[in-house]
Protein backbone atom coordinates (compact mmCIF):
# COMPACT_ATOMS: atom_id res chain seq x y z
CA UNK A 1 0.00 0.00 0.00
CA UNK A 2 2.84 2.35 0.93
CA UNK A 3 3.93 2.43 -2.73
CA UNK A 4 0.79 4.31 -3.53
CA UNK A 5 0.91 6.58 -1.08
CA UNK A 6 2.93 10.30 -1.51
CA UNK A 7 3.54 10.84 1.95
CA UNK A 8 3.33 8.47 5.15
CA UNK A 9 3.99 9.94 8.49
CA UNK A 10 3.50 8.08 11.34
CA UNK A 11 3.29 9.34 14.89
CA UNK A 12 5.24 12.03 14.21
CA UNK A 13 6.37 14.86 17.23
CA UNK A 14 8.85 17.54 17.28
CA UNK A 15 9.56 19.69 20.52
CA UNK A 16 10.98 23.43 20.88
CA UNK A 17 12.05 23.42 24.91
CA UNK A 18 8.41 22.85 26.33
CA UNK A 19 6.17 23.33 23.19
CA UNK A 20 5.20 20.06 21.63
CA UNK A 21 4.61 22.35 18.22
CA UNK A 22 3.69 18.58 16.92
CA UNK A 23 2.52 16.32 18.77
CA UNK A 24 2.30 12.60 16.81
CA UNK A 25 0.98 13.65 13.62
CA UNK A 26 0.10 10.75 10.92
CA UNK A 27 -0.37 11.48 7.69
CA UNK A 28 -1.23 9.47 4.56
CA UNK A 29 -1.29 11.13 1.39
CA UNK A 30 -2.34 10.05 -1.84
CA UNK A 31 -0.23 11.05 -4.68
CA UNK A 32 -1.33 12.94 -7.60
CA UNK A 33 -3.84 15.15 -6.50
CA UNK A 34 -3.68 18.30 -3.61
CA UNK A 35 -3.66 17.26 0.04
CA UNK A 36 -4.45 20.25 2.68
CA UNK A 37 -3.27 20.79 6.02
CA UNK A 38 -5.87 23.02 7.37
CA UNK A 39 -5.14 25.10 10.73
CA UNK A 40 -4.64 28.34 12.61
CA UNK A 41 -1.40 29.51 13.18
CA UNK A 42 0.52 27.41 15.33
CA UNK A 43 -1.00 24.75 14.73
CA UNK A 44 2.31 23.00 13.87
CA UNK A 45 1.74 23.28 9.91
CA UNK A 46 5.16 24.48 9.50
CA UNK A 47 6.68 22.60 11.94
CA UNK A 48 5.20 19.20 10.30
CA UNK A 49 5.94 20.57 6.40
CA UNK A 50 9.58 21.42 7.54
CA UNK A 51 10.11 17.71 8.47
CA UNK A 52 8.93 15.97 5.16
CA UNK A 53 11.16 18.68 3.34
CA UNK A 54 13.77 17.39 5.32
CA UNK A 55 14.16 20.55 6.94
CA UNK A 56 13.88 19.64 10.78
CA UNK A 57 14.77 16.23 12.01
CA UNK A 58 11.41 14.39 13.98
CA UNK A 59 12.40 13.48 17.88
CA UNK A 60 10.11 11.19 17.38
CA UNK A 61 8.07 9.07 14.89
CA UNK A 62 8.99 8.19 11.12
CA UNK A 63 8.42 9.83 7.57
CA UNK A 64 8.15 8.33 4.22
CA UNK A 65 8.04 10.78 1.27
CA UNK A 66 7.53 9.10 -1.72
CA UNK A 67 8.25 6.14 -0.09
CA UNK A 68 12.06 7.59 0.72
CA UNK A 69 12.59 7.65 4.35
CA UNK A 70 12.94 11.27 5.25
CA UNK A 71 15.66 10.91 7.95
CA UNK A 72 17.82 8.32 6.25
CA UNK A 73 17.28 9.07 2.76
CA UNK A 74 17.08 12.58 3.27
CA UNK A 75 19.15 12.96 0.29
CA UNK A 76 16.80 10.87 -2.27
CA UNK A 77 13.85 12.62 -1.16
CA UNK A 78 15.24 16.10 -1.44
CA UNK A 79 15.92 15.23 -5.46
CA UNK A 80 12.39 14.74 -5.48
CA UNK A 81 10.38 17.62 -3.89
CA UNK A 82 10.31 21.24 -3.61
CA UNK A 83 9.53 23.46 -0.94
CA UNK A 84 8.05 27.07 -1.09
CA UNK A 85 7.80 28.11 2.41
CA UNK A 86 6.05 30.38 4.09
CA UNK A 87 8.79 33.47 3.79
CA UNK A 88 9.26 33.60 0.64
CA UNK A 89 11.98 31.16 -0.48
CA UNK A 90 13.87 33.40 -3.20
CA UNK A 91 16.93 35.82 -2.95
CA UNK A 92 15.56 39.51 -2.46
CA UNK A 93 18.74 41.00 -3.66
CA UNK A 94 19.01 38.86 -6.89
CA UNK A 95 16.85 39.83 -9.78
CA UNK A 96 14.01 37.39 -10.87
CA UNK A 97 15.88 35.85 -13.74
CA UNK A 98 18.48 35.24 -11.64
CA UNK A 99 17.01 33.59 -9.10
CA UNK A 100 15.64 31.08 -11.25
CA UNK A 101 18.83 30.72 -13.55
CA UNK A 102 20.71 30.07 -10.11
CA UNK A 103 18.42 27.46 -8.56
CA UNK A 104 18.71 25.82 -12.36
CA UNK A 105 23.12 26.13 -12.25
CA UNK A 106 22.30 24.50 -8.96
CA UNK A 107 20.12 21.64 -10.68
CA UNK A 108 22.35 20.98 -13.32
CA UNK A 109 21.65 22.81 -16.14
CA UNK A 110 24.30 23.94 -18.25
CA UNK A 111 24.47 28.55 -18.77
CA UNK A 112 22.31 28.28 -21.77
CA UNK A 113 20.04 25.75 -20.63
CA UNK A 114 19.62 27.84 -17.45
CA UNK A 115 19.16 31.00 -19.22
CA UNK A 116 16.75 29.13 -21.24
CA UNK A 117 14.70 28.04 -18.59
CA UNK A 118 14.61 31.02 -16.14
CA UNK A 119 12.70 32.62 -19.75
CA UNK A 120 10.62 30.29 -20.04
CA UNK A 121 9.38 29.92 -16.39
CA UNK A 122 9.23 33.77 -16.29
CA UNK A 123 6.80 33.94 -19.53
CA UNK A 124 5.05 31.11 -18.33
CA UNK A 125 3.88 33.55 -14.68
CA UNK A 126 3.62 36.74 -16.31
CA UNK A 127 7.01 37.74 -14.77
CA UNK A 128 8.73 38.91 -18.23
CA UNK A 129 8.44 42.23 -17.81
CA UNK A 130 9.96 42.11 -14.15
CA UNK A 131 12.87 39.32 -15.01
CA UNK A 132 15.40 42.13 -14.38
CA UNK A 133 14.15 43.88 -11.13
CA UNK A 134 15.70 42.65 -7.95
CA UNK A 135 12.94 40.29 -6.33
CA UNK A 136 12.63 43.13 -3.16
CA UNK A 137 10.79 45.53 -5.42
CA UNK A 138 8.14 42.49 -6.29
CA UNK A 139 4.73 42.65 -5.46
CA UNK A 140 3.78 40.07 -2.82
CA UNK A 141 2.13 38.21 -5.66
CA UNK A 142 4.77 38.38 -8.45
CA UNK A 143 6.95 37.32 -5.75
CA UNK A 144 4.57 34.41 -4.76
CA UNK A 145 4.70 33.27 -8.61
CA UNK A 146 8.21 33.19 -8.41
CA UNK A 147 8.58 31.46 -5.75
CA UNK A 148 6.88 28.83 -6.86
CA UNK A 149 8.02 28.83 -10.14
CA UNK A 150 11.80 28.71 -8.19
CA UNK A 151 10.41 25.43 -7.21
CA UNK A 152 9.33 23.80 -10.81
CA UNK A 153 13.09 24.67 -12.41
CA UNK A 154 12.50 20.59 -12.58
CA UNK A 155 8.99 19.54 -12.29
CA UNK A 156 8.68 18.13 -8.80
CA UNK A 157 6.87 14.91 -7.50
CA UNK A 158 5.94 16.31 -5.46
CA UNK A 159 5.85 19.97 -4.01
CA UNK A 160 5.39 21.59 -0.37
CA UNK A 161 3.18 24.78 -0.04
CA UNK A 162 2.99 26.65 2.89
CA UNK A 163 0.47 28.94 2.63
CA UNK A 164 0.52 30.58 -0.57
CA UNK A 165 -1.71 32.99 -0.66
CA UNK A 166 -1.37 34.02 2.87
CA UNK A 167 -1.63 37.96 2.64
CA UNK A 168 -2.77 37.80 -1.25
CA UNK A 169 -4.93 39.80 -2.78
CA UNK A 170 -8.17 38.03 -4.33
CA UNK A 171 -6.44 38.39 -8.27
CA UNK A 172 -3.20 37.12 -7.15
CA UNK A 173 -4.61 34.11 -4.89
CA UNK A 174 -6.77 33.12 -7.93
CA UNK A 175 -3.34 32.93 -10.06
CA UNK A 176 -1.99 31.04 -7.70
CA UNK A 177 -4.51 28.71 -7.56
CA UNK A 178 -4.64 27.89 -11.43
CA UNK A 179 -0.95 27.44 -11.04
CA UNK A 180 -1.56 24.74 -8.42
CA UNK A 181 -4.38 22.89 -10.14
CA UNK A 182 -1.82 23.21 -13.12
CA UNK A 183 0.80 21.35 -11.16
CA UNK A 184 -1.57 18.55 -10.75
CA UNK A 185 -2.72 18.28 -13.78
CA UNK A 186 0.72 17.81 -14.70
CA UNK A 187 0.84 14.61 -12.01
CA UNK A 188 2.75 16.32 -8.98
CA UNK A 189 1.41 16.46 -5.75
CA UNK A 190 0.79 19.07 -3.64
CA UNK A 191 0.53 18.98 0.04
CA UNK A 192 -1.17 22.72 1.07
CA UNK A 193 -0.63 24.41 4.44
CA UNK A 194 -3.44 26.46 4.47
CA UNK A 195 -5.72 28.54 7.20
CA UNK A 196 -8.35 29.24 4.84
CA UNK A 197 -11.11 26.78 4.66
CA UNK A 198 -12.00 28.53 1.04
CA UNK A 199 -8.39 27.66 -0.35
CA UNK A 200 -8.16 24.15 0.73
CA UNK A 201 -11.97 23.31 -0.41
CA UNK A 202 -11.22 25.33 -3.70
CA UNK A 203 -8.12 22.91 -4.27
CA UNK A 204 -7.49 19.56 -2.20
CA UNK A 205 -8.77 16.72 -2.92
CA UNK A 206 -8.83 15.14 1.39
CA UNK A 207 -7.75 17.63 3.89
CA UNK A 208 -6.46 16.98 7.20
CA UNK A 209 -7.64 19.29 10.10
CA UNK A 210 -4.50 20.29 12.38
CA UNK A 211 -4.87 21.81 15.75
CA UNK A 212 -2.43 21.88 18.87
CA UNK A 213 0.33 19.68 16.57
CA UNK A 214 -2.32 17.04 16.36
CA UNK A 215 -4.84 16.10 13.62
CA UNK A 216 -7.85 15.97 14.56
CA UNK A 217 -9.82 15.36 11.59
CA UNK A 218 -9.45 13.87 8.47
CA UNK A 219 -11.73 14.02 4.52
CA UNK A 220 -12.72 15.33 2.09
CA UNK A 221 -14.24 18.25 2.11
CA UNK A 222 -17.86 17.10 1.73
CA UNK A 223 -17.07 15.16 4.70
CA UNK A 224 -15.49 18.02 6.42
CA UNK A 225 -17.80 20.52 5.65
CA UNK A 226 -20.72 18.08 6.54
CA UNK A 227 -19.34 17.57 10.08
CA UNK A 228 -19.60 21.12 10.73
CA UNK A 229 -22.36 22.03 8.76
CA UNK A 230 -23.07 23.89 5.65
CA UNK A 231 -22.49 27.28 6.72
CA UNK A 232 -24.57 29.67 8.44
CA UNK A 233 -27.30 32.10 8.27
CA UNK A 234 -26.62 35.18 9.59
CA UNK A 235 -29.18 37.77 10.26
CA UNK A 236 -29.97 41.47 11.44
CA UNK A 237 -33.23 42.37 12.42
CA UNK A 238 -34.56 45.91 12.15
CA UNK A 239 -35.99 46.07 15.80
CA UNK A 240 -34.00 44.56 18.46
CA UNK A 241 -36.63 44.44 21.00
CA UNK A 242 -37.86 41.60 18.80
CA UNK A 243 -34.81 39.56 18.75
CA UNK A 244 -36.09 37.21 21.23
CA UNK A 245 -39.28 35.99 18.99
CA UNK A 246 -37.05 35.60 16.01
CA UNK A 247 -34.63 33.15 17.72
CA UNK A 248 -37.22 30.90 19.05
CA UNK A 249 -38.54 31.21 15.62
CA UNK A 250 -35.45 30.31 14.10
CA UNK A 251 -34.66 27.71 16.29
CA UNK A 252 -38.29 25.78 15.75
CA UNK A 253 -37.82 26.13 11.51
CA UNK A 254 -34.13 25.08 11.58
CA UNK A 255 -34.34 22.89 14.15
CA UNK A 256 -31.15 24.26 15.55
CA UNK A 257 -28.79 26.31 18.46
CA UNK A 258 -29.28 29.39 17.49
CA UNK A 259 -26.56 32.04 18.76
CA UNK A 260 -27.10 35.66 20.17
CA UNK A 261 -24.12 37.65 18.86
CA UNK A 262 -23.20 40.48 20.81
CA UNK A 263 -24.72 43.01 18.52
CA UNK A 264 -28.53 43.45 20.20
CA UNK A 265 -29.79 42.81 16.58
CA UNK A 266 -28.20 39.98 15.49
CA UNK A 267 -28.46 36.48 15.47
CA UNK A 268 -26.22 33.28 13.67
CA UNK A 269 -28.10 30.05 12.96
CA UNK A 270 -26.22 26.75 11.75
CA UNK A 271 -28.05 25.68 8.98
CA UNK A 272 -27.16 22.85 6.67
CA UNK A 273 -29.44 23.33 4.05
CA UNK A 274 -30.12 26.38 2.17
CA UNK A 275 -33.99 25.56 1.03
CA UNK A 276 -34.81 25.22 4.97
CA UNK A 277 -32.81 28.65 5.33
CA UNK A 278 -34.69 30.56 2.99
CA UNK A 279 -37.81 29.19 4.42
CA UNK A 280 -37.09 30.36 7.45
CA UNK A 281 -36.31 34.13 6.74
CA UNK A 282 -39.85 33.45 4.84
CA UNK A 283 -40.87 32.57 8.11
CA UNK A 284 -39.70 35.49 9.79
CA UNK A 285 -41.30 38.01 7.74
CA UNK A 286 -44.73 36.30 7.68
CA UNK A 287 -44.34 36.89 11.63
CA UNK A 288 -43.92 40.71 11.02
CA UNK A 289 -40.30 40.89 12.38
CA UNK A 290 -38.23 42.81 9.58
CA UNK A 291 -34.91 42.32 8.85
CA UNK A 292 -32.06 45.02 7.70
CA UNK A 293 -30.02 42.52 6.15
CA UNK A 294 -29.54 38.37 6.10
CA UNK A 295 -26.47 36.30 4.60
CA UNK A 296 -26.27 32.91 4.08
CA UNK A 297 -22.18 32.29 4.46
CA UNK A 298 -19.93 29.11 3.92
CA UNK A 299 -18.59 27.77 7.41
CA UNK A 300 -15.51 29.56 8.43
CA UNK A 301 -12.20 28.32 9.61
CA UNK A 302 -13.33 29.14 13.21
CA UNK A 303 -16.87 27.35 12.74
CA UNK A 304 -14.93 24.48 11.88
CA UNK A 305 -12.83 24.98 14.99
CA UNK A 306 -15.42 25.43 16.90
CA UNK A 307 -17.85 22.20 15.96
CA UNK A 308 -14.42 20.11 15.60
CA UNK A 309 -12.47 20.88 19.05
CA UNK A 310 -15.05 23.23 20.83
CA UNK A 311 -12.67 26.34 20.61
CA UNK A 312 -12.48 29.14 18.43
CA UNK A 313 -8.83 29.09 16.00
CA UNK A 314 -6.15 31.26 17.73
CA UNK A 315 -6.78 34.81 17.62
CA UNK A 316 -3.58 35.26 15.37
CA UNK A 317 -5.55 34.02 12.63
CA UNK A 318 -7.46 37.69 12.62
CA UNK A 319 -4.18 39.09 12.89
CA UNK A 320 -2.46 37.55 10.15
CA UNK A 321 -5.56 38.09 7.86
CA UNK A 322 -5.03 41.76 8.93
CA UNK A 323 -1.68 42.62 8.38
CA UNK B 1 4.62 47.49 -4.41
CA UNK B 2 1.50 46.98 -7.07
CA UNK B 3 2.89 45.18 -10.51
CA UNK B 4 3.80 46.77 -13.70
CA UNK B 5 1.06 48.82 -15.80
CA UNK B 6 0.46 45.76 -18.28
CA UNK B 7 -0.79 43.82 -15.46
CA UNK B 8 1.32 40.71 -16.63
CA UNK B 9 -0.64 37.51 -16.11
CA UNK B 10 0.07 33.97 -15.71
CA UNK B 11 -0.50 32.06 -18.96
CA UNK B 12 -1.88 28.92 -17.80
CA UNK B 13 -1.25 27.73 -21.22
CA UNK B 14 2.46 28.21 -21.09
CA UNK B 15 2.70 27.26 -17.61
CA UNK B 16 1.28 23.62 -18.53
CA UNK B 17 4.30 23.77 -21.32
CA UNK B 18 6.91 24.75 -18.95
CA UNK B 19 6.01 22.23 -16.54
CA UNK B 20 5.72 19.04 -18.97
CA UNK B 21 9.01 20.26 -20.75
CA UNK B 22 10.86 20.26 -17.47
CA UNK B 23 13.37 17.41 -17.55
CA UNK B 24 15.96 16.84 -14.45
CA UNK B 25 19.92 17.02 -16.13
CA UNK B 26 22.77 15.36 -14.36
CA UNK B 27 23.64 16.87 -10.48
CA UNK B 28 26.41 19.30 -10.96
CA UNK B 29 29.84 18.60 -9.25
CA UNK B 30 30.25 19.69 -5.53
CA UNK B 31 32.78 22.44 -6.91
CA UNK B 32 30.16 23.22 -9.32
CA UNK B 33 28.09 24.13 -7.01
CA UNK B 34 30.53 26.30 -4.53
CA UNK B 35 31.08 28.22 -8.09
CA UNK B 36 27.17 28.85 -8.37
CA UNK B 37 27.34 30.21 -4.63
CA UNK B 38 29.98 32.36 -5.60
CA UNK B 39 28.55 33.16 -8.33
CA UNK B 40 25.61 34.46 -6.12
CA UNK B 41 28.12 36.29 -3.88
CA UNK B 42 29.13 37.95 -7.20
CA UNK B 43 26.02 39.29 -7.79
CA UNK B 44 24.99 40.46 -4.19
CA UNK B 45 27.84 43.11 -4.45
CA UNK B 46 26.96 44.26 -7.68
CA UNK B 47 23.29 44.69 -6.24
CA UNK B 48 24.27 46.21 -3.20
CA UNK B 49 27.60 48.07 -3.62
CA UNK B 50 26.76 49.83 -0.63
CA UNK B 51 28.31 46.72 1.33
CA UNK B 52 31.34 48.04 -0.85
CA UNK B 53 31.15 51.39 0.81
CA UNK B 54 32.46 50.13 4.29
CA UNK B 55 34.87 47.87 2.76
CA UNK B 56 37.04 51.12 0.84
CA UNK B 57 36.54 53.81 3.05
CA UNK B 58 37.11 52.75 6.15
CA UNK B 59 40.59 51.83 5.50
CA UNK B 60 41.35 54.66 3.82
CA UNK B 61 40.13 56.55 6.34
CA UNK B 62 42.14 54.27 9.22
CA UNK B 63 45.28 54.93 6.71
CA UNK B 64 45.12 59.15 6.54
CA UNK B 65 44.44 59.65 9.99
CA UNK B 66 46.74 57.36 11.84
CA UNK B 67 49.83 58.09 9.31
CA UNK B 68 48.96 61.78 9.25
CA UNK B 69 47.53 61.91 13.33
CA UNK B 70 50.62 60.20 14.64
CA UNK B 71 52.82 59.24 12.07
CA UNK B 72 54.96 62.00 13.32
CA UNK B 73 54.41 61.51 16.96
CA UNK B 74 54.72 57.81 16.91
CA UNK B 75 58.12 57.14 14.25
CA UNK B 76 59.64 60.41 13.86
CA UNK B 77 58.05 61.36 10.88
CA UNK B 78 54.85 60.39 7.99
CA UNK B 79 56.87 58.90 5.77
CA UNK B 80 58.71 56.63 7.96
CA UNK B 81 55.25 55.44 10.09
CA UNK B 82 53.44 54.67 6.49
CA UNK B 83 56.38 52.69 5.97
CA UNK B 84 55.49 50.70 9.05
CA UNK B 85 52.00 50.94 8.96
CA UNK B 86 50.43 50.24 5.87
CA UNK B 87 51.09 46.64 5.73
CA UNK B 88 49.24 46.62 9.12
CA UNK B 89 46.69 48.22 7.72
CA UNK B 90 46.82 46.18 4.82
CA UNK B 91 45.71 43.13 7.59
CA UNK B 92 43.25 45.71 9.46
CA UNK B 93 41.34 46.10 6.69
CA UNK B 94 40.82 42.78 5.38
CA UNK B 95 40.22 41.03 8.83
CA UNK B 96 37.62 43.57 9.17
CA UNK B 97 35.95 42.73 5.81
CA UNK B 98 35.47 39.43 6.73
CA UNK B 99 33.11 39.42 9.31
CA UNK B 100 30.67 40.54 6.66
CA UNK B 101 30.53 36.64 5.54
CA UNK B 102 29.14 36.17 8.83
CA UNK B 103 26.41 39.05 8.77
CA UNK B 104 25.29 38.02 4.97
CA UNK B 105 24.89 34.33 6.06
CA UNK B 106 22.49 35.21 8.94
CA UNK B 107 20.94 37.72 6.66
CA UNK B 108 20.50 34.34 4.37
CA UNK B 109 19.21 32.25 7.36
CA UNK B 110 16.52 34.77 8.78
CA UNK B 111 15.21 34.95 5.11
CA UNK B 112 13.41 32.04 3.56
CA UNK B 113 16.24 31.74 1.09
CA UNK B 114 18.39 29.48 2.81
CA UNK B 115 15.05 26.78 3.66
CA UNK B 116 15.38 26.30 -0.17
CA UNK B 117 18.34 25.57 -0.50
CA UNK B 118 18.66 23.38 2.24
CA UNK B 119 15.60 21.65 0.58
CA UNK B 120 16.98 20.63 -2.50
CA UNK B 121 19.88 17.90 -3.24
CA UNK B 122 22.85 20.35 -3.02
CA UNK B 123 26.11 19.56 -1.29
CA UNK B 124 25.34 21.07 1.97
CA UNK B 125 28.44 23.08 2.63
CA UNK B 126 28.00 24.28 -0.85
CA UNK B 127 25.86 27.38 0.03
CA UNK B 128 28.95 28.16 2.77
CA UNK B 129 32.03 27.40 0.73
CA UNK B 130 30.42 29.43 -2.10
CA UNK B 131 29.60 32.27 -0.21
CA UNK B 132 33.18 32.41 1.35
CA UNK B 133 34.54 32.27 -2.25
CA UNK B 134 32.14 35.30 -2.98
CA UNK B 135 33.91 37.05 0.14
CA UNK B 136 37.47 36.58 -1.21
CA UNK B 137 36.33 39.13 -3.40
CA UNK B 138 35.64 41.87 -1.29
CA UNK B 139 38.95 41.32 -0.01
CA UNK B 140 40.47 41.83 -2.95
CA UNK B 141 38.54 45.57 -3.52
CA UNK B 142 40.22 46.31 0.56
CA UNK B 143 43.66 45.19 -0.43
CA UNK B 144 43.73 46.86 -3.47
CA UNK B 145 42.27 50.31 -2.22
CA UNK B 146 44.94 50.28 0.59
CA UNK B 147 47.82 49.50 -1.64
CA UNK B 148 47.12 51.91 -4.17
CA UNK B 149 46.22 54.77 -1.56
CA UNK B 150 49.95 53.96 0.06
CA UNK B 151 51.74 54.26 -3.04
CA UNK B 152 49.91 57.47 -3.87
CA UNK B 153 51.14 58.36 -0.33
CA UNK B 154 54.26 57.50 -0.76
CA UNK B 155 54.79 53.88 0.05
CA UNK B 156 57.77 51.76 -0.90
CA UNK B 157 56.21 47.97 -1.99
CA UNK B 158 59.42 46.80 -2.19
CA UNK B 159 58.59 44.10 -4.94
CA UNK B 160 55.46 42.91 -6.58
CA UNK B 161 55.48 39.64 -5.98
CA UNK B 162 56.25 40.54 -2.18
CA UNK B 163 52.88 42.71 -2.28
CA UNK B 164 50.98 39.91 -4.30
CA UNK B 165 52.20 37.27 -1.77
CA UNK B 166 50.73 39.38 0.68
CA UNK B 167 47.65 39.80 -0.41
CA UNK B 168 47.46 36.25 -0.91
CA UNK B 169 48.35 35.73 2.28
CA UNK B 170 46.55 38.02 4.03
CA UNK B 171 43.22 36.82 1.90
CA UNK B 172 43.90 32.78 2.64
CA UNK B 173 43.93 33.76 6.50
CA UNK B 174 40.87 36.07 6.63
CA UNK B 175 38.99 32.94 4.59
CA UNK B 176 39.76 30.59 7.47
CA UNK B 177 38.97 33.78 9.93
CA UNK B 178 35.43 34.50 8.31
CA UNK B 179 34.65 30.47 9.49
CA UNK B 180 34.23 32.34 13.19
CA UNK B 181 31.79 34.76 12.01
CA UNK B 182 29.75 31.97 10.34
CA UNK B 183 29.16 30.26 13.08
CA UNK B 184 28.31 33.51 14.78
CA UNK B 185 26.59 34.37 12.47
CA UNK B 186 24.39 31.24 12.67
CA UNK B 187 23.95 31.41 16.60
CA UNK B 188 22.84 34.97 16.69
CA UNK B 189 19.65 36.22 15.65
CA UNK B 190 19.90 40.07 13.59
CA UNK B 191 22.57 40.41 10.83
CA UNK B 192 23.51 43.90 13.38
CA UNK B 193 24.48 41.91 15.92
CA UNK B 194 26.50 39.69 14.14
CA UNK B 195 28.06 42.64 12.59
CA UNK B 196 28.80 44.25 16.36
CA UNK B 197 29.84 41.07 17.95
CA UNK B 198 32.49 40.72 14.78
CA UNK B 199 33.39 44.03 15.32
CA UNK B 200 33.97 43.65 19.08
CA UNK B 201 35.76 40.80 18.64
CA UNK B 202 38.40 41.96 16.53
CA UNK B 203 39.17 45.37 18.15
CA UNK B 204 41.24 43.54 20.83
CA UNK B 205 42.81 41.30 18.36
CA UNK B 206 43.65 44.14 15.75
CA UNK B 207 44.70 47.11 18.34
CA UNK B 208 46.66 44.69 20.45
CA UNK B 209 49.06 43.63 17.89
CA UNK B 210 51.79 45.01 16.16
CA UNK B 211 49.75 46.63 13.41
CA UNK B 212 50.21 50.01 14.62
CA UNK B 213 52.71 50.29 17.42
CA UNK B 214 56.74 48.48 18.06
CA UNK B 215 55.51 46.22 20.64
CA UNK B 216 58.94 46.64 22.08
CA UNK B 217 57.17 49.58 23.67
CA UNK B 218 54.19 47.92 25.80
CA UNK B 219 54.74 47.18 29.03
CA UNK B 220 55.61 43.35 29.45
CA UNK B 221 52.56 41.94 30.15
CA UNK B 222 50.76 43.07 27.19
CA UNK B 223 53.60 42.60 24.87
CA UNK B 224 53.44 39.08 25.71
CA UNK B 225 49.93 38.74 24.21
CA UNK B 226 50.87 41.03 21.61
CA UNK B 227 53.53 37.99 20.93
CA UNK B 228 50.71 35.62 20.42
CA UNK B 229 48.22 36.93 18.97
CA UNK B 230 48.00 35.60 15.35
CA UNK B 231 47.00 38.86 13.87
CA UNK B 232 50.49 40.17 15.00
CA UNK B 233 52.47 36.94 13.37
CA UNK B 234 50.37 38.12 10.15
CA UNK B 235 51.24 41.27 10.25
CA UNK B 236 54.74 40.33 10.72
CA UNK B 237 54.92 37.87 7.43
CA UNK B 238 53.18 40.53 5.50
CA UNK B 239 55.40 43.18 6.54
CA UNK B 240 58.62 40.97 5.07
CA UNK B 241 57.07 40.03 2.00
CA UNK B 242 56.36 43.87 1.59
CA UNK B 243 59.88 44.59 2.90
CA UNK B 244 62.96 42.76 3.63
CA UNK B 245 61.72 39.51 3.26
CA UNK B 246 60.01 36.83 5.67
CA UNK B 247 61.12 33.83 6.85
CA UNK B 248 59.62 29.90 5.85
CA UNK B 249 58.79 29.81 9.42
CA UNK B 250 56.88 33.51 9.94
CA UNK B 251 54.64 32.54 6.63
CA UNK B 252 53.85 28.80 7.88
CA UNK B 253 53.03 30.01 11.18
CA UNK B 254 50.46 32.07 10.08
CA UNK B 255 49.23 29.30 7.16
CA UNK B 256 48.65 26.27 10.47
CA UNK B 257 46.89 29.02 12.04
CA UNK B 258 44.52 29.53 9.29
CA UNK B 259 44.33 25.94 9.27
CA UNK B 260 43.28 25.67 12.56
CA UNK B 261 40.68 28.01 12.57
CA UNK B 262 39.70 26.45 9.42
CA UNK B 263 39.22 22.94 11.10
CA UNK B 264 37.85 24.18 13.91
CA UNK B 265 35.04 26.81 12.64
CA UNK B 266 34.40 25.06 9.36
CA UNK B 267 32.85 22.03 11.05
CA UNK B 268 31.12 24.00 13.37
CA UNK B 269 29.93 26.21 11.12
CA UNK B 270 28.46 23.15 8.33
CA UNK B 271 26.92 21.46 11.35
CA UNK B 272 24.86 24.31 12.35
CA UNK B 273 24.16 25.15 9.41
CA UNK B 274 22.92 21.49 8.87
CA UNK B 275 20.67 21.89 12.15
CA UNK B 276 19.43 25.48 11.57
CA UNK B 277 15.53 25.91 11.81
Amino acid sequence: MSAQLAIEAVGLVKTFGATRAVDGVDLAVPRGAVYGVLGPNGAGKTTTIRMLATLLRPDAGSAKVLGRDVVAQADEVRSLVSLTGQLASVDEDLTGRENLVLLARLLGFTRADAKARADELLEAFGLADAAGRQVKNFSGGMRRRLDIAASIVVTPELMFLDEPTTGLDPRSRNQVWDIVRALVAQGTTVLLCTQYLDEADQLAERIAVIDRGRVIAEGTPAQLKASVGQGALHVRLLDADRRDEAEQLLARALDAQVHLEPDPARLTVPVTDAGRATGAIAELSAAGIELADFALGQPSLDEVFLALTGHPAEETVDEEEAA
Amino acid sequence: MSATQSRPEPKQDEVYSALASARRPKPPGRLSMCLTFGWRGMLKIKHVPEQLIDVTLTPVLFLLMFTYLFGGALAGSTSEYLQYLLPGMLVQSVLFTSVYSGVALNADSTKGVIDRFRSMPVWRPAPLAGAVLGDSVRYLVAAVVVVVLGLIMGFDPGSVTGVVAAIALIVVFSFALSWIFTTVGLLLRAPQAVMNAGFMGLFPLIFLSNIFVDPATLPGWLEAFVHVNPVSHLTTATRGLMGDGASAWEIGRVLLEAAALAAIFAPLTVRLYRKAS
